[in-house]
């Protein structure tokens, strides 16, 4: 589903992602842990295209996400090459990125409408259907202004999920939620992971959440993956020091 | 005193019709060059940003009055075609000059209202598999608006002053009536009178406007969800600090 091949990305001088080799099989639930600036979300920015790559060539079934054959050559991706290929993936935010100028339901209909071409009426039914999942059917009118941090969070997963993706992206997405509001949008999150095929790949400070819903967990530390592991082992017989004192880190916070 | 005051008012009236084409006219290509020329400053590519841009330096950065008469005048003599020659031309004249002179600033209002959209819409945009088209017209324009329109009110009013600029180009609006006047000795001495009720005339249609934007603001912000804070909270809110 989704392969790093030789990924290296450098902000200036900075190298956020050092020579990044890893895949993803489809349906997997694979999250991301590691200290903050470690690069994982520039991981998914990468995949979502907000990035470029600087060296390397990322691959999203089968397929270069920032570089396109032509005649046997690779080449940079143009705009169209790149709506082609964002086609495949969602992604949902740690502050949400809902559109204030639009109300819920238009929030969640506008993507299926402009970029996968449905009509007004089967995007309006099928976002209403989402909306009931994420249980927000009451607030089809607010505007995103007038709903709780947890809400519009559960907006924004129907937004990613109504443009029907092969993988989803989740940036941190409890991070800027209030305590109490953080469990519910975990438990939704591994409702959809369990009854749909999406393939995941989830950033998180969550840890209990990290070893009860995912596949494989990867630790990031500076730009490296330090360990990729079922989640069992990583989290109780890790085997570097660091990843040890990593969740030792979080968990005592916790 | 006031004898002849209806005279006056009659004569700078005559003038009304003309002073209002001019300002909305011009208010109206103000808008669409703003727009066009805003939206083109941020394209991506060179051959669009750099003529748009050499458009905004150049009505920006030279005088209004010199503009008027190079296209009313000069450009007359030069083609040997007499643009300006009757009242209608000169005004059309008059309304295209306000309409680049001042969407050559509108255009760095609307480029500095998208760029202060914060980059999350555009990355939910583009998270979205919008086109660029489509998160400009459908995300950042719609958000960009609240934040140009206190701008666009104060253009437009800049707008409304310098219409009497056409006053020299022989369009007969209220400035240029109200100039006739003078040529009369007889009114010499109510000058005063005429020229203030020619300032009223112009604040009174400056007041029309801003009452226009400030209708447009509230709309506006209604639509991204955030209301406009009221007087009493913006001085309950300024008393506290």
């Amino acid at each position: 589903m989704i392969r790093f091949d030789n990924v290296v990305k450098r902000f200036g001088d900075l190298t956020v992602l050092e020579d990044l080799n890893f895949s993803v099989t489809p349906g997997e639930f694979v999250c991301l842990i590691g200290p903050s600036g470690s690069g994982k979300t520039t991981i998914l920015r990468l995949l979502m295209t907000l990035e470029k790559v600087t060296e390397g060539t990322i691959y999203v079934e089968g397929r270069p996400l920032s570089h396109m054959d032509r005649n046997g050559s690779l080449t940079p991706a143009d705009e169209k090459y790149l709506r082609e290929a964002r086609k495949t993936i969602g992604m949902v935010f740690q502050q949400f990125n809902l559109f204030p100028n639009m109300n819920v339901l238009r929030n969640v209909t506008e993507g299926p409408i402009r970029s996968l071409g449905k009509s007004r009426d089967e995007a309006e039914q099928k976002a209403k259907e989402l909306l009931e999942l994420v249980g927000l059917s009451d607030k089809l009118t607010a505007k995103p202004g007038q709903l709780s941090g947890g809400q519009q969070q559960r907006v924004a997963i129907a937004r990613a999920l109504a443009m029907e993706p092969r993988g989803m992206l989740l940036d941190e997405v409890t991070s800027a939620l209030d305590p109490e509001l953080v469990t519910g949008v975990l438990h939704l999150l591994k409702d959809i992971a369990d009854s749909t095929d999406i393939t995941f790949l989830c950033v998180t400070h969550e840890m209990q959440f990290a070893r009860d819903v995912s596949d494989r967990v990867m630790m990031f530390d500076s730009g490296r993956v330090l360990e990729d592991a079922a989640p069992e082992k990583l989290f109780t017989d890790p085997d570097h020091e660091r990843t040890r004192g990593f969740l030792h880190a979080v968990l005592d916070r916790a | 005193m006031f004898d002849n005051f209806d005279i006056y008012l009659d004569r700078i009236l005559l003038g009304l019709p003309a002073t209002l084409w001019a300002v909305f006219g011009g208010i109206g290509l103000t808008i669409v060059l703003s727009f066009a020329a805003g939206i083109g400053l941020l394209s991506p590519r060179r051959w669009v940003r750099i003529p748009v841009r050499v458009y905004v330096e150049g009505f920006r950065g030279s005088s209004e009055i010199v503009q008027l008469f190079f296209f009313a005048v000069a450009l007359s003599i030069f083609l040997g075609i007499p643009l300006a020659a009757t009242p209608l031309n000169a005004l059309m004249i008059g309304i295209m000059v306000l309409g680049l002179n001042h969407g050559s600033y509108g255009a760095e209002i609307v480029r500095g209202a998208v760029q202060s959209v914060p980059r999350a819409q555009h990355e939910g945009a583009v998270a979205l598999n919008f086109s660029p088209a489509q998160r400009m017209w459908r995300v950042l324009l719609p958000q960009a608006v609240v934040e140009m329109l206190p701008s666009l009110n104060n253009l437009f009013i800049q707008l409304v002053k310098g219409s009497a600029l056409l006053s020299l180009i022989a369009v007969p609006e209220m400035t240029k009536k109200a100039d006739e006047l003078r040529a009369i000795p007889a009114f010499a001495q109510d000058l005063w009178m005429i020229y203030l009720t020619l300032l009223v005339f112009y604040f009174v249609i400056s007041v029309g406007i801003t009452w226009i934007m400030r209708l447009l603001e509230t709309l506006a912000a209604a639509r991204v969800g955030r209301p406009i804070p009221s007087r009493e909270k913006a001085l309950a809110r300024g008393g506290a600090a």
